[in-house]
């Protein structure tokens, strides 16, 4: 099937749910509400002449400074590829700033488990009916998502785990022989006050 | 019975096989002062624990492989803290990585040497980011810094011959539990 007949496929099962097709460059996005994606996406997965058996990618997007009409803040992507038929279609469910939650489909592609936690840990959309619902990249007791655009670069504030090690660090500083170098920040404060006399 | 001369003693023909370091031919011994013994074997036999995280960690095993041949210096990979001398930290230390490259540091014996390899080991490199430490030097002390991206693995042979040009040079350093 043409991806533009898949995704008016789509459209005629769920009028109420398509915000919108896009085309770019051959590929075509259908933008949905994410209130019955896992509907839709069991729809191109079990109909015959569709046959999405193979979840490509799972990712989330900020939609922060993107212009585009019907896009709420935050969005899923589903890249959906049929084996069999060789085709292949883009869902991109809207999801909310204020409520960034959405249906997990690993009921239908149990691959999507780590995707969707990859998703939560760095863009902080978590999944209903998610498993197993934790950071998979981060460190547990990280604070923030930094895929989100708000996020600086370098974070807010050290990780508590890396301040922790620091002060470990210096506290074995005596109990080894090791004359190499070692930057703490006490070292730190002192070249710069030596520079600056 | 003859007497014998003092012309007639003749001293051993010792071979300089090191600094400071004779060996007698045919007998199992070597002489000289303990620094230059101790030095010299920890110079010729420097087991490093590999410590790859990125990258360089390909130049590593590259520098390991028949072409430069790591082995010719006594240089032997080991996968056991251990039984290392030196750690090799090779790529990028993410946070979360910290932790674990500092409990593998503790859990060498001593005398334990630290080389830095590449840009992200060094300094952080390009990942100036929330997620990357920036230099091991923050973690560990560090010895011998090569810098490169990832350095070729002459850098590499180079930082070891400088950190067993360091080893020669200590003076009587023993472990603190001797």
């Amino acid at each position: 099937m043409e991806s533009m007949e898949i995704a008016g496929k789509v459209r005629s099962h769920f009028p109420e749910e398509v915000l919108d097709i896009c085309d770019f460059h051959g590929q075509v996005g259908i933008v949905v509400k994410r209130e019955k994606i896992v509907d839709i996406l069991r729809l191109l997965r079990d109909s015959p002449d569709t046959k999405m058996n193979h979840l490509l990618d799972l990712c989330g997007v900020d939609n922060k400074k993107r212009m585009g009409k019907n896009l709420l803040r935050l969005e899923v992507v589903y890249n959906l590829y049929s084996i069999p038929l060789r085709h292949s279609i883009r869902i991109r469910a809207q999801v909310p700033e204020n409520d960034p939650c959405i249906d997990t489909v690993t009921t239908l592609w149990c691959g999507a488990d780590w995707h969707e936690r990859e998703c939560y840990d760095l863009m902080g959309i978590s999944f209903n009916g998610h498993p197993d619902m934790r950071r998979i990249l981060l460190p547990e007791d990280w604070v923030g998502h930094p895929l989100r655009k708000e996020y600086p670069l370098k974070g807010r504030e050290e990780w508590s785990g890396l301040e922790e090690l620091k002060n470990k660090v210096v506290e074995l500083q005596e109990f080894g022989l090791s004359d190499g170098v070692l930057r703490t920040e006490a070292a730190e404060s002192q070249t710069k006050g030596n520079q600056k006399s | 019975m003859g007497e014998v001369k003092e012309s007639d003693i003749k001293e051993p023909a010792l071979v300089e096989i090191a600094d400071g370091v004779k060996k007698i031919p045919g007998v199992n011994a070597v002489l000289g002062p303990l620094n230059a013994i101790v030095n010299w074997g920890r110079a010729g036999s420097i087991w490093p624990m590999t410590f790859g995280l990125a990258c360089c960690a390909i130049e590593m095993m590259d520098a390991g492989a028949s072409t430069n041949d790591l082995d010719r210096f006594g240089i032997i990979f080991r996968a056991s803290p251990r039984q290392a001398d030196c750690m090799i930290v090779a790529g990028t230390l993410t946070k979360k990585m910290s932790p674990v490259l500092r409990r593998v540091y503790d859990q060498m014996p001593e005398p334990r040497y630290v080389l830095a390899m590449g840009s992200c080991a060094c300094s952080g490199g390009v990942f100036n980011s929330y997620a990357v430490t920036q230099g091991v030097d923050t973690i560990v002390p560090v010895d011998v810094y090569v810098p490169g991206c990832p350095p070729r693995p002459a850098a590499l042979m180079q930082g070891l011959i400088k950190l067993q040009e360091k080893i020669l040079q200590e003076q009587f350093r023993w472990s603190l539990w001797r």
